[in-house]
């Protein structure tokens, strides 16, 4: 029973990690063997092999605009880290800007982006417009969560502080924003893939006016030209660069978290 | 029967007539007095409900008492109370994502501490209740009984001197609790410092105390006091013995006598 139990936790994490390369080779192969016996021309879909090879061939173009659309998203991403935390620090200290703005943010966040986008456009230079679009879907999570957080604070620990005469910024330092930061990094994971989504809407249409030269933009103009192996390139980078963004940000919250908090912590530890 | 705040020279304290009534009603406190004497380690026993942790509240200044008041009988409190105040909670209420180290060290940090004046005093507080290897650790790695520990020498890090102590013990084993009684009584010992001690477990409070409130509940007052003469320092020949038997029975039959006690109508004794 002891013996058995760490070999099938081992099988278990091989299989996790297995099944899906597996499913992956298995749907590539069939995909190739699909469009290879039906002789499927490539600008209806081209296979796995030739959208790998474009990837290669085109690998100049599509790098610089990997490059583009990365800093566009990390820079929004930034901005709303900065923006959602600060917004929700000034809101907590104080209710008057809070009653007075929140319902703002709020509307910010439920109209769509896509109808913001083109307006957007017009008023601001384009690559200014991309990243206020990156910004305002990837704030509001990082301010909701954020807001949660400070608002989530153990009330016996809040007694302490008052007991000890702790000052507001004494308390907002030592108390509410450590209490807070296992939101802030769940708020700033969402905001993450949201503002790699921002990012793209943007692009496209912005593309559709004629100009940029990120990976959406890539897509876009890739379907005009029907060169739709390209096209597939650029969404494999989308998604990789998507994942990265992940990946990233669950390693910070990791490092963040890994000493104290329940959801960062093994199993048994 | 309600003793009416017999002052002594001794007197760190006195309670005058309090009442506390809560927003939705309830009457906790009704008319509650009694003094709290220089050294003496003084324990509050009753029903649940009887209104001893919010007695202790009122006493630390964490709640207002909606009649009478809290007089400090000695010279110098007024003027900043807090410096003078340690607070143990039911809960440890340890800063999860803070070391063993930092949480001791909150209520200097607070206050403006040099940070070596502050690093030799938690040694020092860390050594008195047998954390010393453990400054480093996080609270999530401690036992229960750590982790009070840790509460406790957080509150004694400011040398204060009235130690006010909510329930510290009721969520630990039986031999946890055996054990930190007889370092609590060791500490208080040493330091001279005054205890308040809130319990709901008449063994307890005869093990530990000098003197006994029983109280009653719904309003809370004072039922009766109780002398423990025993001398100190008490070990597990005391808890064996005929006399804290003897005690036990006492103690417990005025707790009885408590519950059964009669409401009296708008709180007047």
């Amino acid at each position: 029973m002891t013996r058995a139990e760490p070999n099938r936790e081992r099988r278990d994490r091989l299989l996790q990690i297995a099944l899906p390369i597996l499913v992956l080779a298995v749907g590539l192969a069939l995909w190739e063997a699909v469009v290879r016996i039906n002789n499927i021309p490539p600008y209806v879909l081209p296979g796995p092999g030739l959208i790998l090879r474009t990837l290669v061939d085109d690998w100049d173009l599509l790098s610089q605009s990997l490059v583009v659309t990365l800093a566009t998203t990390v820079e929004g991403f930034l901005l709303a880290a900065v923006g959602g935390v600060g917004l929700a620090v000034l809101f907590n200290q104080s209710r008057f800007l809070e009653y007075s703005l929140y319902p703002y943010a709020v509307i910010l966040q439920v109209t769509p982006i896509v109808a913001i986008a083109p307006l957007l456009l017009i008023y601001l230079p384009q690559p200014l417009a991309v990243l206020a679009c990156a910004w305002i879907v990837a704030f509001f999570p990082v301010l909701a969560n954020t807001t949660l957080g400070l608002h989530s604070v153990d009330r016996n620990l809040t007694d302490l502080f008052s007991l000890y005469g702790a000052s507001r910024r004494q308390i907002l330092w030592h108390l509410k924003l450590p209490s807070a930061l296992p939101y802030i990094l769940g708020g700033l994971r969402i905001a993450g893939g949201l503002s790699l989504i921002g990012a793209v809407v943007a692009e496209i249409a912005a593309g559709s006016a004629g100009a940029g030269s990120g990976l959406a933009y890539r897509i876009a103009e890739s379907g005009y030209r029907l060169n739709i192996p390209r096209m597939f390139g650029a969404l494999l980078l989308l998604s990789a660069a998507g994942i990265a963004i992940f990946y990233a940000l669950s390693f910070v919250n990791h490092l963040a978290l890994r000493r104290w908090h329940e959801s960062a912590l093994d199993q048994e530890a | 029967m309600a003793a009416t705040a017999p002052q002594t020279p001794h007197s760190l304290l006195a309670l005058h007539g309090v009442g506390k009534t809560f927003a939705n009603g309830t009457q906790a406190l009704a008319n509650l007095n009694f003094d709290v004497r220089a050294g003496e380690f003084l324990s509050l026993v009753g029903p649940s409900g009887c209104g001893k942790s919010t007695a202790l509240r009122i006493i630390a200044g964490l709640s207002a008492p909606s009649a009478g008041g809290v007089a400090w009988l000695t010279g110098g409190i007024d003027a900043d109370k807090t410096s003078h105040i340690g607070f143990v909670f039911q809960e440890p209420t340890l800063m999860p994502w803070a070391r063993v180290f930092d949480n001791v060290a909150l209520p200097l940090v607070l206050k403006g501490v040099a940070a070596d004046t502050i690093a030799k005093r938690v040694t020092g507080v860390l050594d008195r209740v047998g954390l010393e290897k453990f400054a480093r650790a996080f609270p999530r790695e401690l036992s229960g009984g750590m982790r009070m520990r840790v509460s406790i020498a957080r509150a004694l890090v400011t040398e204060p001197q009235l130690l006010l102590m909510d329930e510290p013990f009721a969520a630990l084993d039986e031999i946890t609790r055996f054990k930190l009684n007889n370092d609590l009584l060791q500490v208080w010992q040493t330091t001279g410092t005054t205890v308040v001690f809130v319990t709901h477990s008449v063994f307890e409070s005869v093990y530990l105390s000098s003197r006994i409130l029983v109280m009653t509940a719904r309003p809370g007052r004072v039922s009766a006091e109780l002398r423990i003469d025993a001398p100190y320092p008490r070990d597990q020949n005391f808890r064996t013995s005929a006399e804290y038997a003897a005690l036990c029975r006492r103690a417990s039959a005025a707790l009885a006598r408590a519950m059964t006690e009669e409401r009296p109508i708008g709180g007047q004794p």
